[in-house]
């Protein structure tokens, strides 16, 4: 747990190591990042969702993103970085590590897409006063050495009215097994010493960070696995493993 | 990159077409590259071809707005009666009788007219914003590169989308040049197709005969006229296409029995050799393949037609969703989503009617002893007796949204 660490924002270094030796394969559906494609089409449908919600957009139409400036928080090789591009946003994503960066922007060129990359933490780029209408902060909270700093960032990130949309791993006996035990030891969907469970935040926990932030939530879903199907879906009721949360920045 | 359209689809027979008219309503644009020139397909005069619409495919139709404009010239098909017959002897004693009356969704299927159906989708065609046909021109060659897949027409043109879509039948050259490999065998069997004129009423009853050398299908057409699909042996086959009207009706007689009262040829006579055709894969990068260049199976319950529309239906609603998170639609684990999906229907028809065949076309006294009770058991129990129907419907399964 570094407070102090040398680039001047909140995210653990050992976290970002971890990732950064996970950086290359990132757009092979069947590679190493298989378990992040696997769920990309389950957390797309939420974010969708949400975004055409708050902002009245139509999701048949072409753009239906058009005039939205979208950050994507820990955006890796760029995974929703570039739908949300498709969908018509103005996107800037950010990652503590520096190696995923060119990889995100070499598959971006190739897809005929103008993503705006850059390396960073939401701390730094809070800081040089950048506003967003929605970012987007998927798996990454529970990487991070303090949270509390880490959601008064995105808060700030955020113009009035603008959305957030976050999604974690809860902390019960259910999820050690699912999330370390399960997706790490057996399954071996992640490396061993992915995720620390200590560091899992219940939806409660959550929503009170949240609104500490100065976000008001306004829902909550749960990514549920199904080993059958071995696909995700969305469930208003099981939050048990892996969740999904959208919060509202109050209009000034 | 700007692609010319999100998708390629090439082949300009009725899936491609109804693959296009689809895709609009999800909001992607295609082009579909047709080898026929325009004027060849616009031809309306009555060839003898029909096809026998499932429930879920007039759903789909519907849904694509082409129901309409056929549902005048539609017969529905009321009643099946299957039967095991041999010339001379008249068909056995035990036969399946499938009726509408007994499921909830009206008549199990509708005869529709080529004539019909293809200027339909041409007409809707020519009126969707977002589907381009380039008539007579075939492709010369596929490239697929990181963000898309380009094709070269024999003319020269290039054109790139972010999927190609194989709708060119069972030797369909987008999945050779994909690498996909087929397993196909022959059955030695080709189908002689072709209409009639008859005296009497048919009443909406479609009838299958299972006859030694195969199947004889009679499948009823508005007013006093019937579609025949007659799979005989290829020698004797090519005899029946060969001859005259009227000693091909000497030659039918005996078949198909006196019971619509005198007969008469309408329209030309097509042989179609049998044959089971099955892409290894139904995806590849950037190429999915549709109908029969994914699965041409023996046409012995007239499946082949809305196994097609079922494929176009998946795949759009798969590619439609895709399109709606903003998801690459010629990604590999998109793509994989409609191959799973559609994997398993298929290798269970070609099985199931591969089997079938098997089974019926052969005069050993113990199998035509089997089937005959077999056919007894399916006809004789109700609840197995509307499982076939809901299947012949094509009511079973996970359906498409544009099926339901």
């Amino acid at each position: 747990m570094s407070e102090t660490n040398p680039r001047g924002g909140t995210v653990d270094d050992a976290e970002i190591a971890k990732f950064e030796a996970m950086a290359a394969e990132w757009w092979d559906p069947s590679g190493k990042f298989k378990p992040l494609h696997m769920l990309n089409p389950c957390r797309l449908d939420y974010i969708t969702a949400q975004i055409a919600g708050h902002f009245a957009r139509d999701l048949s139409s072409r753009l239906p993103f058009e005039g939205l400036r979208l950050l994507d928080i820990g955006c890796g090789g760029g995974l929703l970085c570039e739908p949300m591009a498709r969908l018509g946003a103005e996107v800037v994503g950010v990652d503590a590590a520096p190696r995923n960066i060119p990889v995100a922007e070499i598959h971006a060129a190739q897809s005929g897409l103008a993503i705006d990359y850059r390396v960073g933490t939401a701390e730094a780029l809070a800081a040089t006063g950048e506003r967003f209408d929605v970012v987007l902060n998927m798996e990454v909270v529970e990487h991070v050495a303090d949270p509390p700093a880490y959601l008064a960032a995105c808060s700030a990130l955020l113009r009035p009215g603008g959305l957030h949309i976050c999604s974690t791993l809860n902390r019960n006996a259910k999820s050690f097994v699912m999330g370390i035990v399960g997706a790490e030891w057996v399954m071996r969907w992640l490396p061993k010493g992915t995720h620390d469970w200590q560091k899992f935040i219940t939806p409660d926990e959550l929503s009170a960070l949240l609104r500490s932030a100065g976000l008001t939530p306004v829902d909550r879903t749960g990514m549920v696995f199904n080993p059958v199907q071995w696909t995700w879906s969305l469930s208003d009721r099981d939050l048990s493993v892996n969740y999904v949360t959208a919060a509202v920045k109050p209009e000034a | 990159m700007a692609h010319d359209a999100d998708i390629l689809i090439v082949g300009g027979g009725l899936n491609g077409p109804a693959l296009a008219l689809a895709l609009a309503g999800e909001g992607l644009s295609s082009v579909v590259i047709d080898a026929q020139p325009a004027a060849a397909r616009a031809a309306a005069d009555f060839d003898g071809r029909a096809y026998a619409l499932a429930i879920a495919s007039r759903r789909l139709l519907a849904h694509l707005g082409l129901w309409e404009r056929v549902a005048a010239e539609a017969q529905p098909i009321l009643e099946i009666k299957v039967s095991d017959g041999r010339a001379g002897e008249g068909p056995s004693p035990f036969w399946m009788h499938f009726d509408h009356a007994e499921i909830e969704e009206g008549p199990m299927g509708h005869m529709v007219e080529d004539r019909h159906l293809r200027p339909a989708l041409l007409s809707a065609m020519e009126a969707a914003p977002d589907v381009t046909t380039l008539s007579g021109e075939t492709v010369a060659s596929q490239e697929v590169g990181p963000g898309g897949v380009s094709v070269t027409l024999a003319s020269g043109r290039r054109l790139t989308g972010a999927l190609l879509v194989g709708a060119d039948g069972r030797s369909s050259g987008v999945a050779e040049r994909a690498g996909i490999g087929r397993t196909a065998w022959g059955y030695g069997q080709t189908a002689v197709v072709c209409a009639v004129a008859h005296e009497r009423d048919h009443g909406g009853i479609a009838h299958q005969f299972f006859m030694p050398g195969g199947p004889l299908a009679i499948l009823p057409l508005a007013g006093r006229r019937s579609s025949i699909v007659w799979s005989e042996r290829e020698g004797r086959a090519a005899d029946l296409l060969a001859l005259d009207d009227a000693p091909f009706l000497d030659a039918l007689r005996p078949a198909f029995g006196s019971f619509l009262g005198e007969i008469a040829p309408e329209g030309a006579r097509f042989g179609y050799p049998l044959g089971l055709s099955l892409a290894q894969s139904f995806a590849a990068a950037r190429v999915a393949l549709v109908g029969d260049a994914a699965h041409g199976v023996h046409p012995i319950a007239g499946q082949g037609l809305n196994a097609g529309l079922r494929d176009v239906a998946a795949l759009a609603e798969v590619l439609g969703a895709a399109r709606a998170r903003g998801e690459d639609v010629g990604a590999e684990d998109v793509l994989e989503r409609y191959a799973r999906w559609r994997r398993f229907d298929t290798a269970a028809l070609a099985m199931a009617t591969d089997g079938f065949n098997r089974l019926f076309s052969n005069d050993n006294p113990i199998l035509r002893a089997v089937r005959d009770v077999g056919l007894g058991v399916v006809g004789g129990v109700p609840w197995l007796r509307r499982l076939a129907i809901r299947e012949a419907a094509g009511l079973t399964g996970e359906l498409p949204r544009l099926m339901r």
